[in-house]
């Protein structure tokens, strides 16, 4: 008899696994990390906004192909003449629990992000409102003074501090999603959890354990769930990448959003790599402060010394573009700026002009990077040009994450390397990075004429042709004219996706709605 | 013996305050914050979040509001994770790093017991040096080697078994042998040495002399002495095995704690990096105790006091 119940149990023991990994259709995603939250107002990662945005929707969505604004939450709208004030019309949808979403969930939200009280990272999204600002510092007290209106629980009104070319590209991301107040005031900060969550995306969640996985289901409530094919997502959080690389070539995930460096060219031999340009520069920044590079001769020299074609080449070797420039090709309606060109003649004159002919006298300089394989290797192979054609010694320092922040931030550096990922299709997000005194800034470069035309940019041109004149110019001053930063290359996405999956489209902000997705059996 | 215990975690408490207070500050020395990222914070929005932390208030007063709530048994929110508390985060991970532990320690007594005793009786054989090899190799290799590898093997090149994650048995196999595998060398040697030296005495001349089967020599009259040695390495083996784990965990994306302990340091944490090393003091402590008392216990020439 007690021989039965050992066989029994190990029987049962052996077919557990097999049991559990019955294949349903669901799609398997290595999100590279555990997500900090799922609430919408407090997220600011990428591994966040994967998960956020197929389990919240805002008024706008976005198309997965061309990223252009489509309608979410809200049916129609219409903008004033001036593009400062806009009428959002939302259509019949529920959330979770039934309760329809209204104008006024909107605008709990958007006070809440605003609110100081919150510490909501991303506020700054939400500055665009016309004194949203101003209620985040504090300085306006009563939000009713602030940019937005529910006219009526379907019409919410937005005036905005300026015309805002890209602001239904906004209303798409997570910080202006609505929240349920109710669930918020119920649960607290254990709103977000299975079982509590109130939510009004395509996908709900059905269980969260972290560092395991998240799993999402399809909505059936949702208002679009007739056109949504997919029936389950499970984001898996391995963040070692190594791991997550063999995950996917066993059979275990669908997608990963990325490759690590050393498996590059195993991965470009499987038909399920690709790769497609993002919207991100990868550049150095020249502490303008900072003797030697406070002579933008010596930052020009450095610059132009650099073989930015080989080094994408034969050191990164995953097809990122090679560019002088520091908004990324190819953004609607904008030509790209020319930077200064690969010429070492040209060169070894400016470093001669600022005092250091073939580099003799160079004071010791030093390159910080953050710690991580690729920065080593790209930094190493600029070092070796800079050695080979200026005959200067740049030496390499590495600290870790949160020093190099800190090193930045107080510009306790020479020079350092730096990424910068865009938030929204608009040059305007790369290039207000640099105006006097921005937290992003980091280089203590500051011109009065580029925040000018920053500025007016932002607010007092109106017709598009000129918007996009000024800010090129603007970019001509930092890659031309003045070059407090060096840039490389522009990022690439990289990854494996499983041939099963469909739907899914490269696009230049990497966003891949699960809503449009399925899975071929 | 029980005045001697009441005494050791009496003790206890002196240790873990200096340990805590001492982590407390110097997690402020290190340059960056908990809320320092690529894209800088606005002034404004930075003040928001650090008063909503009270990192704004002066340090004492920071460390005097930490040790009130610890004193209560509140880790406090974890900086990273703004849904969940340290001592859920805790609660969660650690039945799994416990599991993960257990595992890793019986593969490391049945391998390491086995081929110990094996390489004992069979002295200067081929199954000797065979064992030995092997058992230096598994001391020397370390696991971020042995895990990858593992994994190569049976998970991608075989496919009996899954690359990384975390639910049913099969998830366990190979975690459990990359972690052990150190400890089953340790114990292999251990057990081999502690056998050879009991072997060679009078009493199991006269067991043989009795005429009992070479199988009843070994295993009731010689194992019980050879394996004293490790016994007393239990102790800190378990505590190792237990705390050790961070790597393996990474690597095998291990849902247990070991994971938090790197990870809440690199993002400066301050609430979950004091979480984790209040915890595995606490735990270090523990087991130095349980093999003290131990040690009592099975030997006659130790003291307690």
């Amino acid at each position: 008899m007690r021989r039965t119940w050992w066989m029994l149990a190990i029987v049962t023991l052996l077919l557990s696994p097999t049991l559990g990994l019955a294949q349903e259709q669901a799609f398997r995603i290595n999100n590279t990390a555990e997500p900090e939250s799922l609430d919408p107002g407090v997220v600011t990662g990428v591994p966040e906004h994967r998960i956020v945005s197929n389990l919240f929707e805002g008024l706008t969505t976005t198309d997965p192909k061309d990223l252009s604004p489509r309608p979410g939450m809200a049916a129609s709208w219409t903008i004033s003449r001036d593009g400062t004030v806009y009428s959002f019309k939302l259509r019949e949808a529920r959330w979770t629990d039934g309760r329809p979403v209204t104008a006024h969930d909107f605008l709990y939200a958007w006070e809440r992000v605003l609110n100081p009280k919150t510490g909501a990272k991303y506020a700054q999204q939400l500055y665009y409102l016309k004194n949203g600002e101003d209620y985040n510092k504090g300085r306006v007290t009563d939000f009713s003074q602030v940019g937005v209106k529910a006219l009526d629980d379907k019409t919410l009104q937005v005036t905005l501090r300026c015309p805002t070319a890209y602001f239904l590209d906004l209303t798409s991301f997570y910080t202006l999603f609505p929240v349920p107040r109710w669930a918020i005031e119920a649960h607290g900060k254990d709103w977000v959890k299975p079982g509590k969550i109130v939510s009004n995306g395509a996908f709900r969640l059905t269980s969260w354990v972290p560092q395991k996985e998240l799993v999402l289901e399809r909505n059936p409530q949702h208002w679009d769930a007739a056109g949504v094919k997919l029936q389950k997502a499970i984001f898996i959080p391995t963040d070692d990448i190594n791991t997550a690389f063999k995950q996917f070539l066993a059979g275990d995930s669908d997608w990963i959003p990325t490759v690590p460096p050393a498996q590059i060219d195993a991965a470009k031999s499987r038909p399920e790599y690709y790769v497609t340009p993002y919207l991100g520069t990868y550049y150095f920044r020249f502490n303008v402060t900072k003797p030697p590079v406070t002579d933008p001769r010596v930052r020009k020299a450095l610059s132009m010394a650099v073989d930015r074609e080989a080094l994408t080449k034969y050191v990164t070797k995953s097809g990122e573009i090679p560019t002088s420039a520091f908004v990324p090709a190819g953004m609607r309606g904008y030509e790209a700026v020319k930077g200064l060109p690969f010429d070492v003649a040209g060169a070894k004159r400016l470093l001669a002009e600022a005092g250091y002919p073939d580099g003799k006298g160079f004071p010791r300089t030093e390159l910080l990077y953050n710690t991580s394989e690729q920065h080593r290797v790209v930094t190493q192979a600029v070092q070796q040009m800079w050695k080979e054609q200026l005959g200067i010694q740049v030496e390499l320092f590495n600290v870790e994450w949160k020093v190099y922040l800190a090193r930045m931030g107080s510009l306790d550096y020479q020079v350092a390397r730096a990424g910068w990922i865009g938030d929204y299709e608009d040059p305007n997000t790369f290039l207000d990075l640099w105006v006097t005194g921005g937290g992003n800034n980091q280089t203590g470069w500051s011109s009065q004429r580029y925040d000018e035309l920053i500025g007016q940019a932002a607010c007092k041109i109106v017709n598009p042709r000129d918007r996009m004149r000024a800010l090129q110019e603007a970019e001509r001053m930092l890659v031309v004219d003045d070059t407090p930063i060096l840039p490389l290359f522009t990022y690439v996405n990289k990854g494996m996706l499983g041939r099963r999956v469909k739907g899914w489209f490269p696009n230049i902000l990497d966003l891949h709605p699960l809503k449009y997705i399925s899975l071929e059996r | 013996m029980l005045g001697y215990v009441v005494r050791r975690v009496a003790g206890f408490f002196p240790i873990l305050f200096v340990i805590v207070s001492v982590a407390f500050f110097l997690m402020r020395i290190a340059p960056g914050g908990p809320f320092d990222q690529e894209r800088a914070l606005p002034p404004q929005v930075r003040a928001n979040i650090e008063a909503r932390y009270h990192l704004d208030e002066p340090l004492w007063r920071q460390y005097l509001r930490y040790m009130g709530d610890v004193l209560q048994g509140d880790l406090g929110p974890s900086f990273r994770y703004p849904d969940r508390s340290v001592n859920e985060l805790l609660t969660l991970g650690f039945p799994v790093s416990l599991t993960l532990g257990l595992c890793a320690l019986g593969v490391a007594l049945t391998i390491g017991g086995t081929s110990g005793v094996l390489a004992g009786l069979r002295r200067n054989s081929v199954v000797d040096y065979l064992t030995m090899s092997v058992a230096l190799f598994g001391v020397s290799v370390p696991n971020f080697v042995l895990g990858p590898i593992l994994m190569l093997i049976f998970a991608l090149g075989l496919g009996w078994l899954p690359v990384a994650g975390w639910g049913t048995w099969r998830h366990l196999v190979l975690p459990s042998v990359t972690l052990g595998a150190f400890y089953a060398a340790y114990i292999a040697r251990l057990t081999r040495a502690g056998l050879l030296e009991v072997i060679g005495q009078d009493f199991i001349r006269t067991a043989r002399a009795k005429g009992l089967r070479e199988s009843v020599v070994v295993l009731r009259h010689a194992l019980p002495g050879a394996i004293l040695p490790v016994v007393t390495y239990l102790g800190p083996a378990s505590a190792a095995v237990l705390t050790g784990s961070v790597v393996v965990e990474t690597i095998f994306s291990i849902p247990g704690i070991g994971r938090y302990f790197v990870g809440s340091a690199l993002n400066r944490d301050y609430t979950m990096v004091l979480g984790t090393v209040v915890f595995y003091s606490a735990l270090l402590v523990a087991f130095n105790l349980i093999v003290d008392v131990l040690y009592a216990y099975l030997d006659p020439r130790v003291q307690v006091r």
